[in-house]
């Protein structure tokens, strides 16, 4: 397991060390993001759609659970907030999103280990009121390579 | 059910779907004082919302239009709320302009006439009543949040703080910045400072995103010259908002909330698929 840390200035810089990511990921690939209320996690989301080519807004599905996007891969974001716990009936409802699609689970810890597997985890927290510390782990070195760019990472 | 389970999932997940679909069916029509026989049509939501969910009501309503050979009437569920406001014994008259609020949405509508739909503006992050929600958690208030809020902010200050909601371009809403400026004022208050300006934080919070929402529905209003603005959706209940929107028309307030009524209400001005060509409908996530 491999990991990488990069710090962010700003929602934009979110959005494009998300878009390096996007670019390495395929459908099928589990990405779940981590981290309080306001760490950037829906922001994170946004920057990975828009370098899959969707346009439409990218809102927090904390209310619907999940928001489905078509683009040049389709990309499932799902929010379990609002769970407490995990059950097979649960699943059942949340299975189809991770159908055919690239999904990114916010929230993850309720579902704890019912998940398939995860290829990349993000956890995301605040450092000060403009900086956010992004966590990136994966088994895939290649990616998280990808991923640091040319910014200052340390892996 | 959502106070019981402490904001869970539960009542969305379709296997409670499964439980009450049949019982929640007899009740309406018990109700209604009428029975399957005597429908002409059979309208459901066929999304945006949980898939798994909405193919409990979907699956349901097929069965029970293609029992007694009846069109289906597939409908959207932010078309449901604003035809909330048809259901009024004077109900609202298009054309007009629509703010729609709730947990999952904030848009406003242009309705041009019954049925229509054109989006003006929409959130690009969190929704108004998911602000409302998650304040009221980093508040330590009790749930459904936007409730709580609104009465916490009747004791505060709304000028004790300020919270600048971010202006982002056209017609469009930001919640997420509001809500973050409000996780750092409660970060840096000790617990007693908190416990002392918790109606404070409560009142300006609400302020602020209700003067957000005012202000661009009022734009709307001026750029689309619509004659009257009506406001739908969960957030159509906050007392300030209906304060500071004193010419507005407000959905009445057991339909400000997802309900039956307003997509039969929907159904009116959405085509229906004569019987039997809706077998292969499926429901969508995302509008």
């Amino acid at each position: 397991m491999a990991r990488l840390e990069l710090t962010s200035a700003s929602p934009e810089e979110t959005e494009r060390i998300a878009g390096r990511l996007a670019r390495g990921l395929r459908v099928g690939d589990v990405v779940t993001v981590s981290g309080e209320l306001g760490s950037g996690k829906t922001t994170f989301v946004r920057g990975a759609c828009r370098a899959l080519g969707i346009e439409v807004p990218v809102t927090s599905p904390t209310f619907t659970v999940g928001h489905r996007y078509l683009g040049n891969r389709d990309v499932s974001h799902l929010d379990l907030y609002r769970f407490q716990g995990f059950s097979p009936a649960e699943w059942g409802d949340l299975e189809p999103y991770f159908v055919d699609a690239i999904c990114f689970v916010e929230w993850p810890e309720a579902a704890a280990q019912a998940l398939p597997p995860v290829r990349i985890a993000l956890r995301l927290s605040h450092v000060d009121r403009e900086h956010r510390l992004i966590e990136v782990e994966g088994d895939d070195r290649q990616l998280l390579a990808e991923v640091s760019g040319d910014a200052d990472a340390r892996v | 059910m959502h106070a019981r389970f402490g904001g869970v999932v539960p009542e969305v997940a379709s296997r409670r779907h499964l439980e009450l679909v049949v019982p929640v069916l007899r009740e309406a029509l018990a109700e209604a004082d009428t029975e399957l026989e005597s429908l002409d049509a059979v309208a459901v939501t066929q999304g945006p919302g949980l898939v798994g969910a909405l193919l409990v009501g979907l699956s349901a309503a097929k069965a029970v239009a293609w029992a007694n050979r009846l069109p289906l009437v597939p409908v959207d569920h932010l078309h449901g709320h604003v035809a909330s406001l048809y259901l009024q014994h004077e109900p609202v008259e298009p054309p007009f302009l629509c703010l729609l609020a709730s947990g999952g949405h904030t848009l406003l509508i242009d309705v041009a006439e019954p049925g229509a739909f054109r989006v003006l503006g929409t959130t690009l992050d969190d929704a108004a009543g998911e602000a409302f929600d998650k304040g009221a958690r980093l508040l330590g208030l009790g749930y459904p949040g936007g409730a709580a809020i609104d009465r916490l902010a009747r004791e505060g200050d709304p000028a004790a703080y300020d919270f600048p909601v971010a202006r982002v371009s056209g017609l469009d809403f930001s919640f997420s910045g509001v809500k973050t400026a409000l996780l750092y004022a409660v970060r840096d208050l000790s617990d007693d400072e908190l416990e002392r300006r918790r109606a404070d934080l409560a009142a300006s919070y609400e302020r602020a995103i209700v003067s957000a929402l005012v202000a661009r529905t009022n734009e709307a209003a001026e750029q689309t010259g619509a004659p009257r603005t009506a406001v739908v959706g969960g957030v159509a209940a906050n007392s300030e908002l209906r304060a500071a929107l004193p010419d507005a028309l407000f959905a009445p307030l057991p339909l400000c909330t997802d309900n039956a009524a307003m997509i039969a209400s929907a159904a009116r001005y959405t085509e229906a698929v004569p019987f039997p060509g809706y077998l292969e409908l499926d429901a969508y996530a995302s509008g």
